[in-house]
């Protein structure tokens, strides 16, 4: 079987990267954080690898816009080598901060890192301040192989720039008529709602996207943040001990790859 | 070179969220005309570029191409609306401006390199104002003097910084023929806060040098020797009255709390009071080390900034303990004035509570959420002495190697400066801190507010690790008080060291000598580096696009030499500089208060009472605040601060699990009980310790691996009857670590908060002790939390409820204080620590719960709400002393060392076992149906509540 191996981006201001790492180690694959720096310094660096990740934090401070900077960066430095990531049929994972690059980059929606972002923004929750809580996610296709389909799963959110907004309605019908929506925010029950049950004022409560071939996938969610049942935030009243919801991306991740490549 | 004037806002069809809530805050000052206020982000970019590119700029960068449309020069106000009012906002020069510097680097990505980068933010304000309700938004609620200009109407913006550089001057103050009163004037025309002893042997050492000092020689010493850097107060010798007995003390701190961590002895204990944070053992390999600081001054002058920097600069100690480590918590405690002041009730050159509140949450959470360490433990409290100081303690904990917890800076070592530049930001904050604040501060010490930029010091914290894992340097120090200073300072204190001020790097060009060696400017850290290692060490740091300078190097005559280029500015001896403040001698009186105990006529029901208080402001839900805070970043977190069916009930403590492969894990708690120190702040330090260990405890941690911190808050301490109070407390530090025998590790003060108002009355904090404490969790899988878990489960409370209401926020919703104290039993409370611990380590227990403010029925509230169930409860169980004979004091007591347990009816046998000999009493169970009932001994029900009813009421205070 092939070696799995995932890279981890880092820049200044990313500040998850090493629970990201972890994950991805629990999941089997060999994992490297590596500066944004090493690889416009050489542009070669990721072939070696399978998974990309950009991982949560601050970017840049988040400054100008969330993700904005180091979209900026990418767009500039790194356009053709991940557009190569992409077309070779490998994987790529975009988590909080790392989700607004992949939007900000034009990466996603729809697998377009030669162009500019267009018609779909991430931007301020309605609440108007950073907010950590949980939430229950529904996948919304079946196509995206990070997901488990009709799996509702349950992740911490962590962000105050959250806010899935398109240009207009008929962006938003492509979205959904193309299945690029990957997940929306849900209750308990699986039935869409408000705020706090959609804690950003998310349109059409979208808490993830994918591309066209749904290998692509970014999400407001951390994952990597539910790898363990003592993260589970009243696990302390559970009978059971609760699955680890987060590792469900990861080790699909790492399944595909084994069985792909 | 050409100015590109960029305005950036919402398209129409999109929500401005900032112009939203900017509008409400408007509503909340009590200006009702204005219907709508746009914001717009402003940037001012100097480049030789085209049109053509300016429009990139925009379109690619600058505006999000979706929800938002750009506007390049400057647009008026919109037309054909109401009439509109155009307020911009603008930093002051030399004020650090992280998105400027973020737009220089994304517009040279882009290919073009920019002079200059400004930002700004520009309101419209729809609606008919007066020009004097424009300045109060303006000044009130938009901006801040310290730190900002407003610009009002369609004006040009303030003209960019481009500052003349530095020429040279020596100077020298002259003070060796200077009069008394002279030295006097001195100190305070300087801004040095010395006093007349402090001034007289400055003059006596230069006297036997035989030449006058130079400014920056003085300022050093100001520096070095404030309250701040040295706690003369705390170390001084001190003449104790106590109800007319005598009682002396050689040095304070080393007869009390040093003395108990003294005596204790514990071997698990590696570094305590020496470093810039204590280091307690975590497991064979790790330590972990924990520093509280205060940052009350900055604070009340720019919320924002201020508490922004004191979570900026306390992550610093533990990046500068030991070899370093790696902040893996943090902790906020918050203390202002009650947020529904009337604003012409504020005094002049004083924020209203609530906007201090607002900026203070917001500058911790943007600070601490972006370096990417969770916060995860705090408290608030609220009290109108508080209005004029606002108290902002701020922790961080961090996990350190255990062979790396200290440093050893050598002769020859490089003094290397990393990290953010130097400017003028934060000059003399460490004087200004230990001097009391008047309504003028406003102006006259804006310079002492610091500006923090948390990606500098991420981007720092990252490339430390690396170097410090690779071994290439020898020593690290963090520039916090004092500057380059205190930190080049105290690192070559033993060894002598030589440093060329003109190598700093700085923010802009213009810094004078002292300027330079004093600033306080953020994210900057020092390291001593061997010859050999530089090249190593700067590819580290190069590699991440951090800053590092060689400005000296250290020497082995004992001497500070400060140059500048090759021209000796100050030379001064480390012995004299670091030792020779005089020891203060101090007198303090402590005279007990002659107090009464209230009457209140008993009723038959409690459910007013009990609502008014779980919606007080000091026991009402944080969870406006908490959510704000990122708890759960680094994925560590075991118990989160809000727990329960819904995650929304108040967890005790924090518990984390501070390495991804063990299952140990590391409680952290905090007690604090300001109101208690009105009676006697000896019971109050008790109190306060208490709570943080009961706290501990209810989640797990072990008993016997406590370890305390202690941050005194007081008034001005030079008169007697402020001190006798802080004396008081440290020596019920002393008998509370002896009694639990837990340790205090580290700690500090803050004195001077009083206010002088314009008018000449005096407004001092009450006397504030926060305890904070952290404990060792074995195994993380047996903690528990304090909501109810299931119906049927039996409750216990352990401790006896005694009369003791005084402080209790049932007497201050009555208006009353009392006099009935709660006084901490040192036999009994240690004992019921252990076996409550021990209960939960055996498995026994599967929720607990401590009482504190609002006593048994805010305790029982809480636990049924945060579950999701009822409980049914009887007073007949209830342990309790003779006189504690009322109902009211039987639920609104705030007795210590009481713990309400649930137990499984399974357990019952094994669980009383364990606590024979125990004050301890079954007095409830829990229920499906959704009630709180509590009966009286006889039967009647004297609390009957809807849990979801007392949940509203708890939660609806901070539904901000």
């Amino acid at each position: 079987m092939v070696e799995v191996k995932a890279i981890v981006l880092r820049a200044a201001g990313i500040n998850c990267d090493m629970e990201t790492e972890y994950a991805l180690e629990l999941a089997g694959a060999k994992t490297q954080r590596m500066h944004i720096n090493r690889i416009i310094e050489d542009k070669t660096l990721l072939e070696e690898f399978q998974i990309i990740v950009f991982p949560g934090g601050f970017s840049y401070g988040d400054d100008v816009a969330a993700g904005k900077i180091l979209a900026n960066q990418i767009i500039h430095h790194l356009s053709e080598p991940i557009q190569k990531f992409i077309d070779d049929g490998k994987l790529v994972l975009g988590i909080c901060n790392g989700f607004q690059v992949l939007v900000k980059t034009g990466i996603l929606p729809g697998n377009n890192s030669t162009k500019h972002q267009e018609e779909t923004t991430i931007t301020y929750n309605d609440s108007g301040k950073f907010e950590d809580r949980w939430v229950y996610l529904a996948p919304q296709t079946n196509k995206c192989i990070f997901i488990e389909p009709g799996r509702q799963i349950y992740l911490p959110i962590a962000h105050g720039e959250g806010k899935v907004v398109t240009k207009d309605s008929a962006t938003l019908d492509k979205l959904k008529s193309e299945g690029l929506v990957a997940f929306k925010y849900v209750d308990k029950n699986g039935q869409e709602g408000d705020y706090p049950i959609n804690p950003n004022g998310s349109t059409d409560s979208i808490a993830g996207l994918t591309d066209t071939t749904g290998r692509i996938l970014g999400l407001m969610p951390h994952p990597e943040r539910f790898v363990r049942p003592t993260q589970h935030p009243h696990w302390s009243r559970l009978k059971e001990k609760p699955a680890s919801d987060g590792m469900t991306i990861f080790n699909n991740a790492v399944k595909y790859i084994q069985e792909n490549f | 070179m050409r100015q590109w004037r960029f305005e950036v806002f919402n398209r129409s069809d999109f929500s401005d969220v900032h112009g939203k809530s900017v509008l409400e805050d408007i509503k909340e000052l009590g200006i009702s005309s204005v219907q709508a206020v746009q914001s717009a982000k402003v940037f001012l970019i100097e480049a030789d570029f085209d049109k053509n590119f300016a429009e990139r700029v925009a379109q690619e960068l600058l505006a999000d191409p979706v929800c938002e449309e750009y506007y390049i020069g400057r647009s008026g106000a919109p037309a054909g609306l109401a009439k509109a009012t155009l307020i911009e906002v603008h930093l002051k020069s030399g004020v650090t401006d992280p998105v400027a510097d973020s737009v220089m680097a994304a517009v040279a990505d882009m290919g073009v390199k920019a002079d200059n980068v400004r930002t700004a933010r520009k309101y419209v304000l729809l609606g008919e104002i007066t020009q004097s309700q424009t300045d109060t938004i303006a000044k009130k609620l938009l901006s801040n003097d310290c730190i900002e200009d407003c610009v009002i109407g369609n004006e040009a913006e303030p003209p960019s910084p481009h500052l003349k550089p530095y020429e040279l001057q020596l100077i020298h103050w002259p003070i060796r023929e200077l009069e008394d009163d002279e030295l006097t004037a001195l100190s305070k025309e300087k801004d040095l806060f010395l006093n007349l002893v402090e001034m007289q042997t400055i003059q006596k050492y230069f006297q036997e040098l035989g030449r006058e000092p130079t400014d920056v020689e003085l300022e050093a010493i100001a520096q070095t020797w404030s309250e701040h850097c040295v706690h003369k107060t705390l170390k001084s010798s001190v003449d104790m009255s106590i109800d007319g007995k005598q009682v002396h003390f050689d040095n304070l701190l080393k007869d009390t709390i040093f003395k108990a961590t003294k005596q204790l002895d514990k071997d698990w204990c590696i570094s305590v009071f020496v470093d810039n944070a204590g280091v307690v053992e975590f497991d064979a390999d790790s330590a972990v080390c924990f520093k509280v600081e205060t940052h009350n001054h900055p604070s009340a002058l720019d919320p924002y900034g201020g508490s922004a920097t004191g979570i900026g600069g306390v992550i610093r100690d533990p990046m500068a303990t030991g070899m370093g480590a790696r902040p893996i918590a943090n902790t906020d405690i918050f203390c202002f004035g009650e947020p529904d002041k009337k604003l012409e009730d504020i005094p002049k050159g004083v924020l209203h509570p609530r906007r201090v509140m607002k900026g203070v949450v917001a500058g911790v959470r943007d600070y601490g959420n972006r370096m990417g360490i969770p916060t995860v433990n705090g408290a608030i409290f609220f009290d109108d002495r508080y209005l004029a100081n606002p108290l902002v303690y701020c922790g961080n904990i961090g996990l350190i190697d255990k062979n790396k917890c200290f440093d050893n800076p050598q002769a020859g070592n490089l003094v290397v400066v990393v990290g953010g530049r130097t400017g003028r930001d934060g000059i003399h904050g460490a004087t200004f801190s230990s001097g009391e604040m008047t309504h003028e501060h406003e102006t006259i010490f804006s310079h002492a507010v610091q500006i923090g930029n948390p990606i500098t010091e991420k981007k720092t914290l990252d490339v430390l690790l690396q170097a410090n894992k690779a071994g290439l340097y020898e020593a690290i120090a963090d520039c916090g008080a004092g500057g380059l200073s205190g930190a080049v300072g105290e690192m070559g204190k033993e060894l002598g060291v030589e440093v060329n001020l003109e190598k700093v790097p700085l923010k802009y060009a213009g810094l004078s000598c002292p300027e330079i060696w004093i600033s306080e400017a953020q994210e900057r850290m020092v390291l001593a580096v061997k010859p050999e290692n530089l090249e190593a060490i700067t590819k580290i740091f190069d590699d991440e696009n951090v800053e590092s300078t060689v400005i000296g190097k250290f020497t082995n005559d004992k001497k500070l030499r400060l140059l500048y280029k090759d021209q000796q500015v100050g030379e001064l001896d480390m012995e004299f500089w670091h030792e020779g403040v005089p020891k203060y001698s101090r007198k303090a009186v402590w005279k007990s208060p002659q107090l009464t105990e209230p009457s209140i006529p008993e009723k038959d029901n409690y459910n007013d009472e009990l609502v008014r208080i779980l919606s007080s402001y000091n026991v009402a839900s944080k969870e406006w605040v908490i959510r704000q805070y990122d708890h759960e970043v680094q994925g560590g977190s075991v118990v989160k601060p809000l727990t329960g069916v819904n995650n929304d009930g108040p967890s005790d403590a924090a518990v984390i699990q501070p390495k991804f492969n063990s299952d140990k894990g590391l409680a952290i708690s905090c007690g604090m009980n300001p109101l208690y120190g009105d009676i006697d702040p000896y019971w109050m330090a008790l109190a306060g310790i208490d709570e943080a260990i009961r706290n501990l405890i209810c989640v797990g941690g072990r008993a016997d691996r406590i370890a305390l911190l202690d941050n005194f808050c007081w008034g001005n301490c030079t008169k007697p009857e402020t001190f006798g109070p802080l004396v008081r407390a440290a020596q019920a530090c002393y008998d509370g670590a002896m009694a639990f025998e837990a340790p205090f590790i580290s700690g500090k003060d803050s004195l001077n908060n009083e206010f002088a108002c314009e008018d000449g009355t005096r407004i001092s904090i009450p006397s504030t002790l926060l305890i904070s404490a952290i404990s060792i969790v074995d195994d993380i899988n047996k903690c528990v939390t304090m909501d109810a878990k299931r119906a049927s489960n039996l409750l216990f409370i352990v401790g006896e409820t005694k009369n003791e209401l005084g402080g209790s926020h049932y007497y201050k919703i009555n208006d009353q204080v009392g006099a009935n104290v709660p006084k901490l039993d040192l036999e009994t409370a240690p004992k019921i620590a252990k076996k409550i611990s021990a209960a939960i380590a055996e498995g026994l227990v599967v929720s607990c719960h401590d009482c504190s403010e609002g006593g048994l029925a805010v305790a029982l509230a809480e636990m049924a709400f945060a579950g999701g169930l009822g409980i049914e409860a009887d007073l007949r169980g209830l342990p309790k002393s003779k006189d504690c004979s009322r109902v009211d004091m039987q639920l609104f007591s705030e007795s210590n060392s009481r713990y309400i347990v649930e137990v499984e009816p399974e357990k019952y046998d094994a669980f009383a076992k364990l606590m024979l000999n125990l004050p301890f009493g079954q007095i409830g169970k829990v229920t499906e149906e959704k009630i709180l009932l509590i009966k009286t001994e006889d039967g009647k029900a004297v609390i009957k509540a809807d849990i979801y009813s007392l949940k509203q009421a708890w939660q609806k205070t901070f539904d901000w």
